[in-house]
């Protein structure tokens, strides 16, 4: 992406009654692999199967049970890293973390702690046009996930549901490099936009499939910069953590409570409790979950039922040649091939889908005119209808011939936003409708001519007016459209209109 | 013909393909054997149905393919409870798992079944694995066959897998399934007069085995003679994709292993293994066996293997480290023993009554120690550090054999078989020595034999035990061989019960 040149902005400063202070956000992103099945059982991941229906005997720890690598989820995490401009680990291996908990079965999350598959990366966060910042990446590890305890079925029992238990996620790990709740935002947008586009992760946050838990602190003007120079966390005030969250709103508005509960705290002249806590989204807090003395001990070890995880550099190499185009070069390569402008290119790589039905309009075609159109009439009807890219009534075949006709003169911009009309709720081929119904565009000076005599002759009043004030020409303009159905070309009617009154 | 089961393995098999007796024979006469042998307590659950059924199986097999038919076909065997079988009860010994029957069968079961065998039920062991008197059973102990001379006292048949091992020495079966974790087929074994071999680790697949410690269990057999072992051993072995700790190589022919003497070969004698205070009849039966080998045209040297001290403390905190994290899943939640709750009881409380409940003394004890050594402050100090002396243990080993050391000849136990009972007030620890000998090749993940040498004072078997180079079973059995020959004995105790 050498097209791409961006400066960071600074911290977002908050005022407190006293003195003024900066954010300082780590994010753990938990996104779950998109496999069809499990990371160490053959068991489907399919969402919203019957409860228990999508559980291997391992899942369920049942005893002499033992996991084997699901050798697709470890390309997939190999992928994110890639996409991430990460570093590969060859040499990673499995850890136990240990806890008791109904929903995890084995008594142990198989996680990787202390040699995690993907180490360092970066993902640039773009917040206005040549602004981002560039969060880093501190590692990535493969892990399972937990199944779900029911406490609202029965008055006396809970229930148990294992079928997510075992699925694959990858943890995602940032450095502290998050400024402001709007960046946390924006962060989780650019992660799952990418993750997308590896097609590692389906980013649907309202299943559960990406979770946030977020690490908020805040320290004076000046203290983060000396804790880049130095790594000194020192520098840094105490963080809290605030779990599971699953909504970019509940992320904003969790980062933005827990600073000024912080701030407050510190104004005071208290401490801020490193603790974890938990947002209440009906009261638009955190809440304190446990404390760091009432932390769990997970007794972290090596997993012994699974041998390190040792990959080739030649895998990976090959898993990097077939590396999709990426969400920022893809915006680099529209600005460029196509002429757009940031915003434009922006929104239009937002997603795949979108992307691909750009491109589809576009090639062989006027690049700016195709993005006018696929983001003012089609996004801007998709929107009012609450409708995806996918589910489009109107192709980008169909939207390409709109293109085309208005191109080649055929049609003027507003019969062709009528004939878009058409073909979104008739559809059909938008050349044979010009065709068939007549809208096609009049250019032909001869008939326009007769028109214009007409509506001159018809209007000698207007005549005279219009030789004083030369403005008057539009409403003769406006008479020649009407009496043509709007299929004259308005730039030549406009011409003979002047030329014939003299203008 | 009666006593089929007091054959070897070796010799049904060629009774079987002779047509001199069936299976069922073979299987009917070990059965009545176990009815008859309540008070050894060595068979917890008698499977006769499954048995008769696949001795059935086994005929019509061994008439169709006669001599083609697998080495294991129509051999009635005891499985330790440790194993998975699918529908029989699979309980560790353990009441926490009280009633479990697993919809699904250990590979090293399954693969015996394929090679035609026959499951005459499941035999007791100390709970989870978890002792070396199996006095730590649910079930109650097992009775070594064996008494001393002139003495009814009921004696230890060793442990875990003590019901294998007196199952086998009582003839109640031809061969059983054992599993080692830090001696537990070999030490039996050697309090049994019995064959015990606990194979490289990887050689078996651990599939379906109830876990004590990953990184040490190994299954093996336990039987009468080392040809047995050989045969039954290329049964059980073979690679698993399920187990991804499973090697991925061939299993030879360990019975044609057993050919060819032991000329030219050299073996140790580990100078850190003559311990203070080793009792004279252990110290002369070590010598006697070196002799054996010697005049075998082996080469008998001194080794030096400086980190076994560090062993036995090494074991004693991964095995339970390993242990703390395998046994969490005994929950309550999904299988096994729940304990009942009063009103306002939650979740804490039904873990804690469950497995205060259903686990026995010791293996809570070790679930404390493991969960002790795993703490945060503490792993540094206790599980890295064992991991380490673990790595130095196994480069002993690695500098010996590339020294030339083809196999390494120790003694199996510190003593003969004690009394059931004898340990109850002593400290853990000095039933832990019982495995002083062993540790070190289950911590090596190297393959070790115990064999039967001689008779201590009091007409108790003793054992010797061969440890060899990893997936060197065949090298070791040949050897094992050459000390069975020579002890010239076929130790049986004398029928009382």
């Amino acid at each position: 992406m050498p097209d791409l040149t961006f400066e960071e902005p600074k911290a977002k400063v908050i005022h407190g009654t006293r003195d003024d202070w900066e954010l300082v956000i780590g994010m753990e992103i938990h996104a779950q692999v998109s496999s069809r099945a499990k990371l160490f059982s053959g068991a489907s991941t399919e969402f919203g199967a019957e409860p228990n229906s999508n559980v291997a005997f391992v899942d369920a720890a049942m005893p002499g049970m033992l996991p084997v690598i699901n050798e697709f989820c470890v390309e997939q995490a190999v992928r994110t890293g890639l996409g991430l401009k990460a570093q590969i680990n060859l040499n990673s291996a499995f850890d136990r973390k240990n806890y008791f908990y109904p929903d995890l079965p084995q008594g142990y999350q198989i996680s990787q702690l202390y040699h995690p598959i993907v180490g360092e990366g970066e993902v640039i966060v773009w917040l206005g046009e040549g602004v981002a910042r560039r969060v880093r990446i501190e590692r990535i590890h493969l892990e399972q996930d937990a199944g779900k305890s029911i406490h609202d079925m029965d008055p006396e029992m809970s229930f148990v549901d294992l079928n997510r238990t075992g699925v694959a996620l990858m943890e995602i790990v940032s450095r502290p490099d998050i400024r402001s709740p709007e960046e946390a935002a924006a962060y989780v947008t650019k992660l799952r936009q990418i993750l997308r586009y590896l097609g590692t992760c389906d980013g649907n946050m309202q299943n559960g499939n990406l979770r946030a838990d977020v690490n908020v602190s805040v320290c004076r003007p000046g203290a983060f910069e000396r804790y880049r120079e130095s790594g000194d966390f020192s520098h840094l005030g105490t963080r809290c953590e605030i779990k599971n969250m699953n909504s970019m709103r509940f992320i904003q508005q969790a980062i933005e409570f827990e600073a000024r509960r912080q701030i407050a705290i510190l104004e005071d002249g208290g401490t801020v409790v490193q603790e974890t806590r938990l947002f209440d989204p009906d009261r638009g807090e955190t809440r304190s979950m446990r404390s760091k003395e009432e932390a769990h001990d997970y007794r972290y070890f090596p997993c012994p039922d699974l041998l390190p995880l040792e990959i080739e550099q030649e895998w990976v190499d090959k898993i990097r040649d077939n590396l999709p185009e990426l969400p920022d070069e893809k915006k680099a390569r529209f600005m460029r091939d196509y002429g757009l402008k940031d915003y434009d290119a922006t929104v239009l790589t937002a997603d795949l889908d979108s992307a691909a039905y750009f491109e589809e309009v576009a090639t062989g075609r006027d690049g700016k005119l195709a993005a006018n159109w696929v983001i003012n009439e089609l996004f801007g009807r998709l929107n009012k209808e609450g409708l995806a890219i996918g589910e489009s009534p109107v192709s980008a075949g169909q939207l390409g011939t709109i293109v085309d006709l208005i191109r080649k003169g055929e049609i003027s911009g507003k019969i062709a936003k009528e004939l878009f009309e058409i073909v979104w709720s008739e559809g059909g081929d938008p050349a044979e409708i010009v065709e068939a119904r007549g809208m096609k565009q009049v250019t032909d000076t001869g008939a326009i001519e007769a028109a214009v005599d007409a509506v001159i002759a018809a209007n000698p009043a207007q005549v005279e007016k219009a030789q004083d004030n030369p403005k008057l020409a539009g409403w003769f303009v406006g008479q020649v459209m009407k009496a043509t159905g709007g299929k004259a070309n308005p730039q030549a009617v406009n011409q003979i209109v002047r030329q014939k009154l003299g203008l | 013909m009666s006593d089929l089961n007091r054959l070897t393995i070796a010799e049904a098999r060629t009774g079987l393909r002779k047509g001199d007796f069936t299976a069922r024979e073979l299987t009917e006469s070990c059965l009545t054997e176990i009815a008859g042998a309540g008070v050894l307590n060595a068979f917890v659950h008698d499977t006769p149905e499954i048995a008769l059924e696949q001795a059935d199986a086994a005929d019509r097999r061994l008439g169709a393919e006669g001599a083609e038919a697998p080495a294991m076909c129509g051999i009635p065997l005891g499985i330790k409870d440790l194993f998975c079988t699918k529908g029989v009860p699979s309980q560790a010994a353990s009441f926490i798992l009280d009633g479990f029957r697993p919809e699904y069968e250990s590979t090293v079961t399954q693969n015996l079944w394929d090679a035609g065998a026959v499951m005459l039920g499941k035999v007791n062991m100390d709970e989870f694995a978890m002792g070396s008197s199996n006095e730590t059973s649910h079930y109650g102990p097992t009775v070594n066959p064996w008494r001393r001379r002139g003495d009814d006292a009921p004696l230890t048949p060793g442990g875990s897998s003590g019901g294998s091992a007196a199952a086998v020495a009582g003839d109640l079966c031809l061969g059983a399934t054992g599993t080692d974790t830090g001696g537990s087929i070999r030490q039996p074994a050697a309090f049994t007069g019995i064959v015990g071999l606990k194979p490289t680790y990887g050689r078996c697949s651990r599939w379906g085995i109830v876990a004590f410690a990953s990184s040490l269990d190994q299954a093996g057999p336990m039987t009468k003679t080392v040809r047995d072992a050989a045969i039954m051993l290329g049964a059980m072995a073979g690679h698993d994709p399920k187990d991804s700790t499973s090697m991925d190589i061939p299993v030879p022919d360990f019975e044609a292993a057993l050919q060819g003497g032991i000329r030219g070969m050299r073996i140790g004698i580990p100078r850190e293994y003559r311990m203070e205070g080793m009792p004279g009849e252990i110290a002369r039966l070590w010598d006697e066996g070196a002799d054996m080998l010697r005049a075998a045209g082996a080469e008998i040297v001194e080794i030096s293997l400086p980190h076994t001290k560090y062993a036995l403390p090494a074991y004693y905190v991964i095995a339970p480290a390993e242990a703390s994290s395998n046994l969490a899943r005994y929950d309550g939640v999904r299988y096994g023993h729940r304990a009942k709750l009063s009103g306002g009881e939650g979740i804490t409380e039904m873990y804690e009554k469950t497995r205060a409940e259903g686990f026995g003394a010791e293996v809570q004890r070790r679930v404390m120690i493991g969960t002790y050594v795993l703490s945060a402050g503490f792993y540094d100090a206790y599980y890295r550090r064992a991991q380490r002396v673990r790595s130095l243990i196994r480069r002993d080993f690695d500098t010996v054999f590339a020294d030339g050391v083809d196999a390494i000849l120790t003694p199996a136990t510190p003593s003969a078989a004690f009394a059931l009972g004898e340990m109850a007030d002593a400290d853990p620890v000095r039933m832990y020595l019982n495995d002083v000998f062993t540790v070190t090749v289950n911590l090596a993940g190297l393959p070790g034999i115990s064999v039967p040498a001689g008779l201590d004072a009091q007409g108790l078997p003793l054992g010797l035990q061969l440890i060899g180079r990893p997936w060197e079973e065949g090298a070791l059995l040949k050897t094992a061989q050459v000390i069975e020959d020579a002890a010239g004995f076929v130790p049986k105790p004398e029928k009382w019960w």
